[in-house]
């Protein structure tokens, strides 16, 4: 387990997202409307890039024609349209098999990341910006 | 190579001594001197001054080749003789009458109801009354659902109609909310859906319209079949009462299981669209959608590829016994369906059945 | 429990190294109106001045409306226009990654349905010309699809005699959802002309048309209308057979387009069954309606359907036939099916290449 620092936060502006490779993992991070959640990249199903996908809230009904929202927060997938939670990645369409990894993923001030246990590859790290931190 | 082992015994299996209930038998057509004592002062004016005599749907024609076993001819004219040709040689404990009519093609929609009430009638006083094995579907006409829900309500206490007969392809798919009064109406008593091949024509058979030859458009039946699971699903009917009981009669058997996998597909991409479908499809139609067995359109291979088919499907607890007499398809009526294990007989030919018609006591 | 989905693994390298054809590609338009550029000025002026008018409720939108657009949502080019509409983009996305070595192009398109029929047969030249100019004089993997004005007959097979000689083009393109059923005798010359010139006849699904889309009416939900796009191809391949089409014609190929196959083993049981009873009416189909379906048709496999238990698949591979089926993706459709991902069982290496690639080689001729 590592903690890695992904981008700046201003390059992940709210309702934006973006795939970083991990340790050989492929992961999507989420700027949902300034929430930050971060989740494996490949759909379960056919492999599409869920960075690609659009985060919504949850629709239910009781009866036919009864549209409520739930403020929940879901992925939808870019291919088939299947529906995740986006903070613990299980799927709605098929929540005993199929589920996707979620991640810690934060908000962290560059005063300070220059120490202890973050991989920082590619930043030059400024302690007046602010950066995204993804726990794997 | 198949998972499933059944251990077929050679000799066939009788349906007598299984106290089997026959879920799909056809009694002759009323015509109108039949109809006559069972309609108003109105109608009885009306129907010999319209000429109104044989109503056939030629979209189930019932006079033709395949609808009659040349075995069987006269057999379904009367009780005595449905009793002599089927009941008794069957040893059958319970059948169920279907009358699949012009009642139900009228287009004007007080006709369409005084029709279905008079072979309702008919089918009480000339049927029913006479022979303590004979069950049968409520006719109700689809065109006037608030007399639909009140035949249904009309017969609430007499136990022997145990299910609601719709057309495969009738006035509209079956899920619409025009129809909701008259599944509101059966689930409150108790009876279950049957939904029966054929068509009244309001629409053309296929997509592009009209087939030449009846072979081309009865392989359609299936079809139309699946589309009516599709929009009983869809639209809400069938999660709205989760305790319906839907019976796909005279439909084929096989096609379901490719319904079932292409629906869940569908949901799992679109169920956005109809939100209040919270199920899966596969477990809403195996709980509710049940399928009679003449015909099957089995797989060929024996009860081997049938179990590996019910699998698919669900199980073969979906399935309800029946030989749809006297339409023709060939064979021994009095043998258990050689593509069917025969260790099923007890539950299909009579558990499934009671499990599926919270009305029939037999 | 092998039915469990995780993150999926990585593509293994001879998947990667597996060549696909790809039956089914849809090409777009960069804009709405670039098909009037291919018309000639006479229908360019009747377009502008009176509309293009198919048998669909609306334009603007569809009478059952897609989710997301009915697009796979990364299907967009970074250049601008729709998904599909960038040939760069489509190798970049679709051609190089899949190593596709064929791609068959469908031009979903309203040309063959046009209720004025000379407009029909202006507009679908039209579409074969775009096609030639933008995509089959531009990459040599794509194939076309010959589109016709399939409602006026001898335009019809005036048009697919303009495109034979052309190998680019590889099949002809017919609307299940014409004005009577597809076995009719009105479009036997159009049959006839393609088998005498070794073209498959293929026909894709379509979300409208002249009827209705179930026999008992329109369906209310898109989620019923995509069940149902499945049922004119099932109708057509039933009125080829029933009108005795492939007995006349033995020659004839049918490949039928995006409907998935799982119907057609259940469909073949029936029709045997009803043709052995009621063949007396039908003296013309002279072998069991299964027999011309093994000899002359052939299904594409999107979208692949999905049992609740994976396995059950292999089931109906055995009863159907491996060689009956062949790899389409859809590409860039909502539905899109991944070649290595589709079939999640473990299908027999010679299944395998069968349905990605050998099966469509041996019907095409690749």
């Amino acid at each position: 387990m590592g903690k890695h620092v992904i981008c700046r936060l201003e390059e992940l502006p709210p309702g934006s997202s973006r795939r970083v490779d991990i340790e050989g993992r492929e992961i999507a991070v989420f700027n949902d409307e300034g929430r930050l959640a971060a989740l494996g990249n490949r759909c379960p199903h056919e492999g599409a890039e869920l960075c690609h996908g659009l985060i919504r809230q949850f629709f239910a009904a009781e009866g036919a024609g009864e549209y409520e929202g739930t403020g929940k927060r879901m992925l939808r997938c870019p291919w088939h349209g299947w529906e995740f939670d986006l903070s613990t990645g299980q799927s709605y369409v098929d929540p005993a098999r199929v589920r996707v990894r979620a991640f810690d993923v934060d908000v962290a001030p560059g005063e300070g990341l220059s120490e202890g246990p973050y991989k920082i590859d590619v930043y030059q790290i400024a302690t007046e910006e602010d950066y995204v931190v993804l726990t794997i | 190579m198949s998972t499933l082992t059944i251990d077929q015994p050679k000799q066939d299996l009788r349906i007598a001594g299984l106290g089997a209930v026959d879920c799909d038998v056809h009694p002759r057509l009323p015509m109108r001197a039949d109809l006559m004592p069972y309609l108003s002062d109105y109608w009885q004016d009306m129907f010999p001054y319209r000429a109104i005599d044989r109503m056939e749907l030629v979209g189930y024609p019932v006079g033709t080749q395949p609808f009659n076993r040349p075995d069987c001819e006269g057999g379904n004219k009367d009780v005595s003789a449905l009793a002599k040709a089927h009941l008794d040689p069957l040893d059958l404990s319970g059948a169920i009458l279907n009358v699949v009519s012009g009642a139900q093609g009228f287009y004007d929609p007080y006709l369409q109801a005084a029709a279905c009430e008079a072979t309702n009638r008919w089918i009480a006083a000339e049927w029913l009354d006479r022979d303590p094995r004979l069950r049968a579907s409520l006719l109700v006409p689809f065109r006037h659902p608030e007399a639909a829900v009140e035949e249904i309500r009309r017969y609430r206490d007499d136990k022997r109609f145990v299910q609601v007969l719709a057309m495969g392809m009738g006035e509209e798919p079956l899920g619409r909310r025009t129809f909701w009064p008259i599944y509101d109406a059966a689930v409150e008593n108790g009876f279950s859906l049957c939904v029966h091949g054929g068509s009244v024509f309001r629409h053309a058979p296929t997509q592009s319209g009209w087939p030449s030859s009846l072979t081309e458009e009865m392989v359609h039946w299936s079809q139309a079949a699946a589309n009516s699971v599709a929009s009983l699903l869809s639209e809400g009917v069938l999660t709205r009462h989760p305790e319906l009981k839907v019976v796909m009669a005279e439909s084929g058997v096989s096609w379901l299981f490719a319904t079932i996998w292409r629906l869940c597909k569908e949901w799992r991409g679109i169920r956005l669209e109809v939100p209040w479908l919270k199920e899966s499809p596969e477990i809403v139609i195996e709980r509710q959608i049940r399928m009679t067995t003449a015909p099957l359109d089995a797989p060929p291979g024996g009860p081997e590829e049938m179990a590996a088919l019910m699998a698919c499907t669900g199980s073969s607890d979906q399935l309800l016994f029946a030989t749809d007499f006297p339409h023709d398809h060939g064979g021994d009526l009095g043998v258990w369906p050689k593509e069917l294990p025969q260790d099923w007989a007890a539950d299909v030919a009579r558990n499934n059945v009671i499990a599926t018609y919270p009305r029939l006591e037999l | 429990m092998s039915d469990v989905l995780t993150d999926p693994r990585p593509e293994t390298a001879a998947e990667t190294a597996t060549k696909v054809v790809d039956c089914d590609i849809h090409p777009s338009f960069r804009t709405p109106t670039e098909i009037l550029d291919y018309l000639p000025s006479r229908w360019r002026d009747h377009a502008r001045a009176f509309g293009i008018r198919p048998p669909n409720s609306m334009t603007g939108a569809l009478a059952y409306p897609r989710m997301g657009g009915g697009m796979r949502q990364d299907a967009w080019p970074p250049t601008g226009g729709p998904p599909a509409s960038d040939l760069e983009f489509m190798r970049a996305q679709h051609l190089d990654p899949l190593n596709i070595e064929v791609g068959i192009l469908h031009c979903l398109n309203p040309g063959p349905s046009l209720m004025d029929l000379d407009f029909s047969a202006a507009y679908c030249a039209a579409m074969n010309d775009w096609q030639v100019d933008r995509w089959l004089s531009q990459e040599p993997r794509l194939r076309g699809t010959i589109v016709i004005p399939q409602e006026d007959t001898a335009a019809a097979v005036a048009e697919i005699e303009a495109r034979a000689t052309d190998p680019r083009f590889v099949q002809v393109a017919f609307v299940p959802r014409g004005i009577e059923p597809s076995g009719r005798r009105r479009y036997w010359p159009i049959y006839e002309a393609a088998a005498k010139h070794g073209l498959p006849v293929a026909m894709h699904t379509a979300p409208y048309g002249w009827r209705e889309n179930t026999g008992a009416g329109n369906a209310s939900f898109y989620l019923e209308e995509h069940y149902a796009v499945a049922n004119p191809i099932q109708s057509a391949m039933t009125s080829l057979i029933f009108e005795g089409v492939f007995e006349r014609l033995p020659n004839l190929k049918l490949v039928l387009v995006e409907g998935g196959f799982a119907w057609a083993a259940p469909l073949m049981w029936r029709m045997d069954r009803e043709w052995a009873r009621m063949r007396d009416e039908i003296p013309a189909v002279r072998r069991a309606p299964s027999d011309y379906v093994r000899r002359q048709v052939w299904l594409t496999t999107q979208p692949v359907e999905e049992p609740p238990r994976n396995a059950d698949l292999k089931h109906l591979i055995r009863w159907l036939g491996a060689d009956r089926i062949m790899f389409s993706s859809d590409y860039p459709h909502w539905d899109f099916d991944d070649p290595h991902r589709a079939f999640r069982i473990g299908l027999k290496p010679e299944e395998k290449s069968a349905i990605l690639r050998d099966n469509a080689r041996a019907v095409y001729g690749f």
